[in-house]
């Protein structure tokens, strides 16, 4: 157990509910956008960015923070928001989401906005990407650590595995991978549209070691995060159970409210 | 002699008997080794095809810098752009039609959106390919790369240029598409022959004051085109060859020059003609100074088995093709 403080996770509790309060008002103001990822991701960014992450909002291109890679690009309100929570740029921006001229891009732009390290959306090359990254950092003995955050539906990507592959293959132990488990895509179920399971044996026969959490749970998060680093001779896959659209009661679960669609103002 | 003598070309140019012949493959992995020495931060990667894309030299020179991928071109693109993103220079190889043919989407994300500079080379470009056939033989390469922002297009023209190119794009900030080709092709060039990407070259120039025609070539048929133009000249044609091995940007000073001199145009690749070098000439002259063109390459078709030289007549690029096409642009002068 990670032993956190009772005021610290009070405090990441409340940081949660206000980056979700700020994807509400960001995707109001949008007018389009995804909901049921970013708020089903808010506690596992709000850990990040506040407590895991070796980072500098006021320097964002430091040369040994820690990576942190959306591959899953579109669930980007939630990163925005931590971001902008974190100090990376200011709040007010966030309401300019998906304008013209924004910096905070339908889908993430890197070098538009600090702190994205970089651009996503078309699903599944976020892996790959963090697979050069660690690569590279651990040719040059660099000491950061890399983490890819991916969706669960972009697990049918072909490229998802040959990234794995390779990680596998190369002990990238660097690396450590989450995967937003909430068991929905923009068609449905994620069971239905093209069956994911046994995910976890799949990881781990790509030589993975896997952990599965509960991804609201900010213990979990943190104690999966310690144990990835402290294992040396592979990657780790962090296998997050989370809720679509968690926080708001009426929208939980529901993809065909959540994905994609347009947020009413009834929801907030 | 015709030649432009600033060019600095081989004496023996216009003698197919005697001309040496190496594939642009093997500048560039001459080019890639070399490149290696200078800069550290130079990272190779391929997609199991290491000697045939002639990375080999590296590979063995510096195995701690070479990574082996896999046939898995979408995951080389993605794990160069991370590379690239981290601050190394990695060069990716693999055939033409699979990188950039099959892992597309990666590059335009992951390396041009990102604005990375990773270096794409992708070899056994064109139907010269030979007896692998259509499935190997990438014929649309250009035209999938020069639409991409950010992203700088080269075909040179033989083993000398191709190595120039290599050692040039490693030290460019920016993303760049190589195309290379798996035959045996005339070495035009020499050490001396000036290159600098996004200059092209004229490598023959007519002495008749007002040239009748410009043909504007990349890759090794600008082989054909030298000889074409000889031909041409000795018929009392006024003829110049123009080395446009950087596709993308376009030398737009010389090629709007040339047509304004020349008034008629022919492009010459070993592509398609829809979306290639010749319609990017054309997307220039068409709002600058609109003349004829005509152009060489593949008509809207796949390629087939079978020897090179023969495949390159069969599909009409041969140096007869080049004339006919100069004759037929002169004649369209209004």
């Amino acid at each position: 157990m990670s032993h956190l403080h009772e005021d610290k996770i009070k405090f990441l509790e409340q940081k949660a509910n206000d980056i979700r309060e700020s994807i509400i008002e960001m995707l109001v103001e949008a007018g389009s956008g995804h909901t049921a990822g970013p708020l089903g991701m808010a506690d596992i960014f709000t850990a990040f960015y506040f407590h895991i992450l070796n980072h500098n909002p006021r320097n964002p291109l430091w040369e040994e923070r820690d990576r942190l890679v959306l591959s899953n690009g579109h669930i980007c309100p939630v990163q925005y928001a931590a971001l902008a929570h974190a100090g990376y740029f200011p709040m007010e921006e966030l309401k300019t989401l998906r304008k013209f001229g924004t910096r905070l891009q339908g889908h993430p732009h890197k070098g538009a906005l600090p702190g994205i390290e970089v651009s996503s959306g078309p699903l599944g090359s976020g892996l790959g990407q963090a697979a050069g990254i660690a690569f590279a950092a651990r040719m040059d003995g660099r000491k950061f650590q890399t983490y890819c955050f991916m969706g669960d539906g972009e697990q049918d990507c072909g490229i998802i595995w040959e990234s794995a592959m390779f990680i596998g293959k190369n002990k990238l132990s660097n690396l450590t991978a989450i995967i937003d488990r909430n068991n929905i895509q923009i068609d449905g179920m994620t069971e239905d549209i093209m069956p994911l399971e046994p995910l976890r044996e799949k990881y781990e026969s790509f030589g993975w070691h896997v952990l599965e959490i509960n991804g609201h749970n900010f213990e979990e998060i943190i104690d999966a995060v310690e144990e990835a680093k402290a294992i040396y001779e592979k990657p780790t896959m962090i296998i997050a159970h989370t809720i679509p659209g968690k926080g708001i009661k009426e929208i939980e679960f529901d993809y065909k409210r959540t994905l994609g669609g347009k947020i009413s103002s009834e929801h907030q | 002699m015709p030649i432009n003598p600033n060019a600095k070309l081989v004496s023996n140019v216009l003698d197919l008997k005697s001309v040496e012949q190496v594939p642009t493959r093997k500048g560039y992995g001459e080019g890639l080794f070399e490149a290696g020495e200078k800069d550290e931060r130079i990272v190779a990667l391929c997609a199991d095809l290491t000697e045939s894309t002639q990375m080999h030299l590296f590979a063995k020179k510096f195995p701690k810098r070479f990574i082996e991928i896999g046939v898995a071109e979408q995951n080389l693109a993605a794990v160069a752009a991370g590379l690239a993103n981290y601050g190394k220079i990695p060069f990716i190889s693999s055939y033409a039609m699979f990188s950039p043919g099959r892992n597309w989407e990666q590059i335009r994300t992951t390396i041009c959106y990102n604005d990375v500079p990773v270096k794409i080379a992708g070899s056994h470009s064109g139907v010269s390919v030979g007896p692998d056939g259509a499935t190997h033989q990438a014929i649309e390469d250009i035209a999938i790369t020069r639409v991409i922002p950010n992203m700088v297009v080269i075909a040179p023209c033989d083993a000398n240029e191709a190595k120039k190119a290599t050692l040039a794009a490693a030290e460019l900030n920016s993303p760049v598409y190589l195309r290379f080709t798996r035959e045996k092709t005339p070495v035009c060039t020499t050490i001396e022959t000036p290159f600098q990407i996004g200059r092209a070259e004229i490598f023959f120039e007519s002495k008749k004051e007002k040239p009748d025609v410009a043909i504007i070539s990349s890759g090794p048929l600008t082989h054909n085109a030298l000889l074409a133009a000889n031909d041409l000249e000795k018929d009392g044609m006024g003829v110049i060859v123009v080395n446009s091995h950087t596709i993308k940007p376009l030398d737009e000073k010389i090629i709007i020059e040339t047509a304004r001199k020349a008034g008629a145009i022919v492009t010459v690749e070993e592509h398609q003609i829809a979306g290639g070098m010749g319609s990017a000439v054309a997307e220039l002259l068409s709002r600058n100074y609109p003349v004829p063109i005509e152009f060489v390459g593949v008509h809207d078709r796949f390629g087939e088995s079978g020897v090179p030289g023969e495949l390159i007549t069969a599909f009409g690029m041969g140096v007869s093709d080049i004339k006919k096409a100069s004759i037929l642009a002169n004649k369209r002068k209004s």
